[in-house]
């Protein structure tokens, strides 16, 4: 490779062995309180989980997802302490795996909107085993101001409801489905490439 | 039991040879040739979602088209990692334990730049890889390879002003996998990368030159063009490696260009 070649690196699948968190080791990439961007106790607490799923409808246990957010007043978090947390400061990002079942757990706050009118949404890249690159989506927030007039939704028309989550409680509920009937709606922004023969 | 395990937690593993995965990544390479040569914009950076000789991308990749988008406000911003999150030792994944591992010491240098040539400096960098006999820590791995007690593989980094990083490690080596009988994966550290923009988040496997199990390999080869390709193997560099301690190698990484309005004063705040 030479160093003027501005050509992007490409990805590769995450793989199988990303590592592990339990109560006796931690081999990395999940690290503890990773998947907990602010205490289950804090007041403004809420649960962003889901399933995420493959083409045969089975869930998969081998995946990792990251989100990625402004706080609850739509401030787009800028301080360092992202893997090593000081609880009184929102950073924003957090990462889970999926469990055996093929469920993900965020303990987050539910993000304002960045500008005012905006749907506000929590940012969410997926990798897996057997996906050969990063898929972006959005978890939308349910009845927001913003999102009834807000040209992305209104650009995905049915499939739109794969990217609004679904509020139960403290609970907001987004499964992510790789592939299928009920696909998700992935993001490609500029930049980035996913070539097809 | 581990058997009933991988078999659930690799639905897609088959008994299929290496020859019937050989057949089918020579035609793929065929048709892209003919392709590209045909229409030179046909011309691949990044590897397929969807690429049938690596049996599990095919229930885990999306059908329909990804829809293209600019990114909005808190997508052109990135978390920010900084030296309370990784401490500098962290680097160096010969000095985790007790005792030395077992192994070709290595350092791995590169940078981190942005698809303008920017470097993304202040970021986290992570890898993990297998040991120097094939085999990760991690309770899904059961390779009949020895785990060494000395030896965790992960490490962390933050990158320098100018992009950069070094890691000292141990050189892995290949190690079984069940994509179909007798599959193996070339010798690879995976790399875990974000920029300035979370849309530039991208996670990769790094490769060593002249690996014989290049052309076997559905992950690799995933990627169909070659050059492309190229981009993850590292180049052995004798000005990494050092006397009477370790061999060296360089591997710069380039992310997408970033989305946001540069000011001059971010550009040049340093
Ligand atoms: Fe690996």
């Amino acid at each position: 490779m030479t160093t003027n070649d501005l050509t992007p690196t490409p990805g590769q699948t995450i793989g199988p062995f990303f590592g592990y968190f339990n109560a006796a080791e931690n081999v990395h990439l999940p690290f503890e309180n990773g998947q907990h961007l602010v205490p289950a106790s804090d007041e403004r607490a809420i649960q962003l989980t889901g399933t995420v799923y493959d083409g045969a409808g089975d869930p998969i246990p081998d995946a990792m997802l990251e989100i990625w957010q402004a706080d609850e007043n739509g401030n787009i978090p800028t301080q360092d302490g992202s893997l090593i947390r000081d609880p009184f400061v929102f950073t924003g990002w957090g990462r889970a795996t999926t469990d055996n079942v093929g469920t993900y757990r965020f303990t987050t706050v539910e993000p304002g909107p960045t500008e005012d009118g905006k749907a506000p949404f929590i940012h969410v890249v997926v990798f897996a085993r057997g996906l050969l690159n990063k898929l972006h989506t959005r978890a939308y927030i349910p009845d927001t101001e913003g999102l009834e007039n807000d040209p992305t939704i209104a650009a995905l028309g049915d499939r739109a409801e794969t990217v609004i989550a679904k509020r139960d409680g403290k609970r907001l509920i987004l499964d992510i489905h790789i592939q299928g009937d009920n696909e998700t709606v992935f993001f490609q922004f500029p930049g980035m490439t996913y070539p097809k023969p | 039991m581990p058997e009933q395990n991988t078999a659930r937690l690799d639905p897609q593993a088959t008994t299929d040879p290496q020859e019937t995965i050989d057949a089918e990544i020579a035609q793929i390479q065929t048709d892209y040739r003919a392709s590209v040569e045909a229409d030179a914009s046909k011309e691949e950076t990044q590897p397929r979602l969807n690429y049938p000789p690596y049996r599990s991308s095919l229930l885990r990749h999306p059908t329909k088209d990804l829809h293209h988008t600019d990114p909005e406000t808190i997508e052109l911003h990135s978390p920010a990692f900084g030296h309370r999150d990784v401490h500098i030792l962290e680097s160096d994944l010969t000095i985790q334990h007790n005792g030395e591992p077992i192994g070709e010491r290595i350092k791995v240098r590169g940078k981190v730049i942005d698809g303008n040539g920017r470097p993304v400096r202040n970021q986290l960098i992570e890898i993990w890889q297998a040991n120097a006999a094939g085999r990760y820590i991690h309770k899904r791995d059961q390779h009949p390879a020895p785990i060494d007690p000395n030896f965790s593989g992960v490490g962390r980094a933050i990158t320098g002003e100018d992009g950069s990083y070094e890691f000292t490690t141990i050189k892995p080596a290949p190690y079984p996998w069940k994509n179909h009988h007798n599959a193996w994966r070339p010798a690879h550290i995976h790399f875990s990368l974000f920029g300035t923009d979370f849309t530039q988040r991208m996670i990769t496997q790094m490769y060593f030159p002249g690996d014989p199990l290049f052309s076997l390999d559905p992950i690799y080869q995933g990627i169909t063009d070659q050059k492309a390709r190229d981009r993850l193997v590292a180049t052995y560099d004798h000005s990494v490696t050092s006397h009477e301690w370790n061999t060296g190698y360089t591997f710069d990484i380039v992310l997408t260009g970033s989305q946001r309005t540069w000011m001059e004063d971010e550009d040049h705040d340093h």
